[in-house]
């Protein structure tokens, strides 16, 4: 039923290391494959470290791959030239919601030439007045009142400054957005405010999503695929309910055992199983799917168990 | 006891009559937008409010106004000597102000010195005169006018060649970075007093040579604070956002980098000012700056050291103005800086 489906996003065999030759070389995405399929929401997780914000940068191309493929509807986008036009028309149909909302406006932009960033770049609209008509209309749709538009980012609170990048990067009307945990810089309660805002803006305009974060419930919330990083590799990929009723990788296990229940009768008994960090791989594991739509990194004879 | 009375005391008002005005008031609030400036014209707005920096900014203004116009200020040419009528002290026409009214300390006794050096009635000089008899208002005039070229050209060495090297070396990284950065310290190495003293051998010694020497070396602590800073930069999340937008190098370097920069680079700039203006003044001082009948405000110093016990109205003018000069871009630097940051706005 899946496969039905059109992709949009195809990862193939990425590789992302960086000080190549150099003693301290960091093989920060070590050859991992995905598909994304449009108007889905991929999750992303991973203990810090395990390489998902640098997957998440390789495919906008904020690094250049070291190997493998992107395919972006159909296009390979790993190796077009950094400053050429179909690098920008690839800019236009991508784009990323940042980490924390304190870094990631500029402090001496009003927030009017903040969202009109991508505008001006891509030649968008014409003359003053379109412009802030659609500054206006973007800070609407991210329900920010539009008189705000000539404040100072350091005017407004995490979350308004969070729904500020999210109206920079819808405001090239892109196809794919990459959220690189976009709310683990705020509070809770800002926290579901900001997811909700991104689902109700996908079911709009049809956005396909990839959702970095290390905040399990929050992932299986909002994901409808959810895949598990863990030392630069994919380690588990399947439907977010079936990652979370039948992990089959001891590292997905050890995660989701983690969680803890706000029921004290359950989280008295709950169990945290161990993950054996000594020797995670070995060499004749591969990521395979061992069950219809459920991917898992392993070896021949356990894919071969699970048929 | 009084409390259990106080509470009974409390009347009871019907609900109509309350009012919710804590909602307006919020809407109100959140209605509040500033006006519709550019940034620039906020920057402007924000320096205009700050009255000290708009007291140094027309003290600056009128200083460097005075020597643009030297040839035409200035009452007497500052070259030309009247040996008869040296060191005479600052006299204003025939008013009688003490401090300038031509008398003088001889001996213990005050003699009106003009008198005694067989000026006409109608001869005065406003600061007096030197041991060569030239007038000081004059030469202080066209002093400053000199020093101040030279700071000038410090700062756009600084800002063309140091803020751009920076920005560039800090943004590429990598190998670029490393083979810029050796240039960097091999000019460095290099003592700028023999950079002039080179100079030299090529050039007269005067203005051309100071200026040269400071071009070739003066940039190289504005290059490497904007590279140490621009690395700091160039890996905050919204410079990134600028690059997956599609923004050109060249366009996030103005509008992203410059911006934040700024305080940086204004700061520099004050130590340069100043460190060029004793450069030049250094170099007037051991006789290798500005040659001899022109004036800068370093020969008019060190003029007026040598005689500073017994005529000290020959240091005393010249050491104000310079004090003046840097007391007045410090303090207008400064109020640039907040200028320049939006969040220092109240």
């Amino acid at each position: 039923m899946a496969d039905e489906r059109e992709k949009i996003v195809q990862v193939r065999n990425l590789k992302q290391y960086f000080n190549i030759g150099k003693p301290n070389e960091v093989k920060a995405v070590d050859d991992i494959s995905f598909d994304i399929y449009k108007g889905e929401t991929f999750g992303l997780v991973g203990e810090s470290g395990s390489g998902k914000s640098t997957t998440g940068r390789s495919i906008i191309r904020l690094y250049d791959p070291t190997d493998g493929q992107i395919l972006f509807n159909g296009q390979d986008i790993s190796k077009i030239k950094s400053h050429g036009p179909q690098m920008k028309e690839f800019r236009r149909e991508m784009q990323m919601i940042f980490q924390d909302p304190y870094a990631s406006l500029n402090p001496r932009m009003k927030v009017k030439d903040i969202i009109a960033e991508g505008l001006d770049v891509h030649g968008l609209v014409k003359g003053e007045e379109e412009r802030e008509k659609r500054v206006r209309e973007l800070l609407d749709m991210v329900h920010l009142n539009p008189e705000h538009m000539t404040r100072y980012p350091y005017e407004f609170s995490g979350g308004q400054r969070q729904r500020i990048g999210i109206a920079r990067a819808l405001a090239v009307e892109p196809q794919f957005v990459i959220a690189d945990e976009p709310i683990s810089a705020l509070d809770v309660s800002i926290q579901a405010q900001v997811v909700n805002l991104m689902q109700d803006i996908q079911k709009e305009q049809g956005l396909t999503y990839m959702f970095i974060a290390h905040d399990l419930s929050m992932v299986k919330y909002i994901s409808d695929r959810i895949a598990v990083m863990y030392h630069g590799k994919i380690v588990e990929l399947a439907d977010s309910d079936e990652i979370y009723n039948h992990p089959l990788h001891a590292y997905t296990q050890s995660l989701l055992s983690a969680i803890p229940v706000p029921d004290p009768e359950i989280e008295k008994t709950r169990e945290r199983i161990d993950f054996d960090h000594s020797q995670p791989f070995s060499d004749d594991q591969s990521l395979q799917e061992v069950l219809p739509g459920h991917f898992l990194y392993c070896n021949a004879e356990t894919a071969a168990s699970f048929k | 006891m009084g409390v259990k009375n106080n509470m009974e005391q409390i009347p009871n008002v019907p609900k109509e009559k309350f009012k919710l005005i804590h909602d307006e008031n919020n809407n109100e609030q959140e209605k509040i937008g500033t006006p519709s400036l550019t940034y620039l014209q906020d920057v402007r707005r924000r320096l205009f409010s700050n009255k000290v920096a708009v007291v140094c900014l027309t003290l600056l203004s009128i200083i460097v106004l005075i020597s643009l116009f030297a040839p035409l200020v200035a009452p007497h040419n500052p070259n030309a000597q009247q040996v008869t009528l040296s060191n005479l002290p600052p006299k204003l026409g025939n008013l009688n102000i003490p401090g300038f009214n031509g008398y003088q300390n001889m001996g213990g006794k005050m003699v009106d010195a003009y008198k005694q050096a067989g000026a006409s009635k109608d001869t005065f000089y406003l600061l007096g005169t030197d041991y060569l008899g030239r007038d000081l208002l004059s030469r202080i005039i066209y002093g400053t006018r000199l020093s101040l070229i030279v700071a000038i050209l410090a700062t756009l060495v600084d800002l063309i060649i140091g803020v751009p090297y920076g920005i560039v070396s800090g943004w590429k990284g990598g190998r670029t970075d490393t083979i810029m950065q050796r240039i960097v310290e091999i000019v460095s190495s290099v003592p700028n007093l023999i950079v002039v003293i080179l100079m030299m051998i090529i050039l007269k010694p005067g203005l051309g040579s100071i200026v040269i020497a400071i071009a070739i070396t003066g940039w190289v602590t504005m290059a490497r604070l904007i590279r140490a800073q621009t690395f700091q930069l160039k890996e905050q999340e919204y410079i990134l956002a600028a690059r997956t937008l599609g923004e050109s190098s060249t366009k996030i370097a103005t509008k992203h980098l410059i911006p934040n920069l700024s305080s940086t680079i204004i700061i520099q700039t004050m130590f340069t000012i100043p460190n060029a203006i004793f450069f030049e003044a250094f170099l007037s001082f051991i006789g290798i700056g500005i040659p001899a009948p022109n004036a800068s405000l370093g020969t008019l110093l060190s003029d007026g050291q040598k005689a500073f016990r017994f005529l000290p109205y020959q240091m005393w003018a010249p050491a104000i103005i310079l004090s003046i000069i840097m007391i007045a871009t410090n303090l207008l630097g400064d109020g640039l800086r907040d200028a320049f940051d939006p969040q220092s706005d109240d």
